[in-house]
């Protein structure tokens, strides 16, 4: 009898650290940080009386949070969209019994490597457009050599493009995960489907679009659910690319909360900001998660 | 009709008819794209100082200097090099990835093969701090971590990333402990064998592969955040790389070229890692991605 309790209790006991320190550092944190947003804590020193929700009245008529918050729109669509194509793109095209398959798997993969810093800096001076008296630099410059001019334009530098140049960037970095998640879905594919089809006279196409394309829609689901929490969350490329960037065309939510809290010292506001952070993110998790948990109990 | 059916069996898998020129065209200019940033950043680095030019910067170098790494490496006139930053990286790396490989291992066998109820409900809670914008957590985070003596200090950062490294980890081992069949478990079971004696001798020995993942996972996540460094890590002495580079990259008395060969050091570890172990690292990222 004693020792069936033990086997009961042990593993509880060794979960339960773990158990413990999410609780703590995850549940219990987002609750201050909610609380914090709902003070008056706005200088260096902590003032927790209540300022109800004028820190998020503040925040909604600031003009840089309106910009920033239009900015995460436009960078997540573009991110998703162009690393679902380019990923969906290669894993196709490496699928078709490709010499070489490895090497260019392992080259489109290599940025994810890599962390978002080096690929920041790199970028920055790639798209560096140069000036009008001294000439172009970086990519400007490799198409005036081969004579695509008229493709030059001004990047980050332009308030008009802004942010959608890190999204270059960061598809650099990400689309190759998409292209690995796709091309072992494909592999996973039976032959005798797409044999199916085309005795049926499906052609090459169709076999894409209404066999194949379905059939990868779970691994559709998941790379959206990873990108765009990634999409929703990007900092660190922001930081090292471009920084805030011109009338704040490169600025995003997660950067303004840290100049906001850890600069300004304005730490209600920075908590605010947090919060709606946070609620965006568990808008797209929280139902993932819940139907990945549903889906899991049927097996 | 069987000539054209031995030519389907024969022909690709997904049987396209466009030119195969056209496809490693298309496979070949991608690939261009995708090392181009590496090509500027080699280049650059070997470089000698006289011939660095943004308005030159695609020029083949005209031989092999190592000016620019040196100088990035231990800094120049006004700035310091990321050496220090670099070994920062490197105390902080190793053990933060050994104790989160070991927690995971721990969380992932107890929740694959010694469920209790509700141990899926605290699975997927432990599953969200994955996902969460550490933005939501800074605030706290600093305050408390000030209080336990931790704040500005490379255990503190250590402590940090094995806290946030739990879900990862957790996840990636509890799928990969679902492969290890539960008969195995329950003979030993029936044979007296204990939660702790399951482990280690039946599930410890096969988790090599776990492990592999596992560490290769967040040493290259550790070793690339940036985050929770510049956040925790306000004092110079302490800060790891991705900081220092990042200052470097920030600094206008720092040359270009400078700047390009720091990232290509910083950048090398964890390549490295994906070089070799490319294998592990594909696993674990198709483990992050959860099952769908």
């Amino acid at each position: 009898m004693r020792r069936l309790d033990w086997e009961r209790i042990t593993p509880f006991l060794l979960i339960l650290p773990s158990a413990i320190a999410i609780a703590i550092f995850v549940y219990g944190f987002i609750g201050f940080t909610g609380f914090v947003s709902l003070t008056k804590w706005n200088k260096l020193l902590p003032d927790f009386s209540l300022a109800g929700l004028r820190n998020y009245q503040t925040l909604f008529a600031n003009r840089r949070f309106q910009i920033d918050m239009r900015n995460m729109v436009v960078f997540t669509a573009l991110f998703l969209i162009s690393c679902l194509a380019i990923g969906f793109l290669l894993a196709v095209l490496l699928d078709q019994r490709i010499k070489g398959e490895n090497l260019f798997r392992s080259i489109f993969l290599f940025p994810m490597a890599i962390s978002f810093i080096v690929t920041g800096i790199a970028w920055r001076w790639l798209l560096n457009p140069g000036s009008a008296e001294m000439g172009s630099t970086g990519v400007n410059l490799l198409f005036e050599k081969v004579g695509l001019g008229f493709f030059k334009t001004g990047w980050y530098t332009d308030p008009e493009i802004g942010i959608k140049a890190v999204v270059i960037a960061a598809v650099w970095q990400m689309s190759g995960y998409v292209m690995a998640m796709y091309l072992a879905g494909l592999r996973g594919i039976p032959e005798e489907l797409r044999e199916a089809a085309r005795v049926d006279g499906a052609s090459d196409l169709q076999i894409l679009w209404h066999v194949i394309v379905p059939l990868l829609r779970p691994i559709t689901l998941g790379a959206v659910i990873v990108l765009g929490h990634i999409a929703l969350k990007i900092f660190d490329l922001v930081v090292a690319m471009t920084g805030p960037g011109i009338g704040f065309s490169c600025d995003v939510p997660a950067y303004f909360m840290w100049d906001t809290t850890f600069q300004s010292n304005r730490f209600a506001q920075g908590a605010s900001i947090a919060t709606i952070l946070l609620v965006m993110v568990g808008i797209l998790i929280v139902p993932y998660l819940t139907y990945s948990l549903g889906k899991e109990a049927e097996i | 009709m069987i000539a054209k059916t031995r030519s389907w069996r024969e022909g690709l898998r997904l049987r396209v008819r466009w030119p195969r020129l056209l496809i490693y065209a298309t496979l070949i200019a991608c690939a261009a794209f995708y090392l181009m940033p590496v090509y500027v950043l080699v280049i650059t680095g070997m470089k000698s100082f006289t011939e660095v030019n943004l308005y030159r910067m695609w020029d083949l170098p005209s031989g092999l200097h190592f000016d620019s790494f040196k100088k990035a490496w231990f800094g120049g006139f006004g700035f310091e090099g990321i050496s220090s930053n670099f070994f920062n990286s490197v105390y902080l790396t190793i053990p933060a990835t050994l104790i989160s490989a070991m927690l995971g291992s721990i969380n992932g066998y107890v929740l694959s093969k010694w469920r209790f109820r509700g141990s899926d409900v605290l699975f997927t809670l432990l599953l969200f701090g994955m996902f969460i914008p550490y933005q939501s957590i800074l605030i706290p985070l600093v305050q408390v971590l000030y209080k336990m003596g931790l704040y500005g200090t490379i255990p503190g950062l250590i402590f940090v990333h094995v806290v946030y490294g739990i879900p990862i980890c957790t996840l990636i081992f509890r799928n990969y402990y679902a492969t290890v069949p539960t008969e195995l478990i329950e003979a030993a079971k029936i044979d007296g064998a204990t939660i702790f004696g399951i482990y280690r001798h039946i599930l410890f020995p096969l988790s090599l592969p776990g492990f592999a993942v596992v560490m290769i996972w967040q040493f290259t996540s550790i070793w690339n955040d940036f985050l929770f460094a510049v956040t925790i890590a306000q004092n110079p002495d302490i800060q790891p790389l991705t900081v220092g580079l990042n200052n470097l990259a920030g600094s206008y008395i720092v040359e270009w070229n400078v700047q390009m060969a720091g990232a290509l050091m910083a950048a090398l570890p964890t390549l490295l890692v994906y070089i070799f172990l490319g294998r592990y690292f594909m696993r674990g990222l198709l483990a992050g991605s959860l099952k769908g």
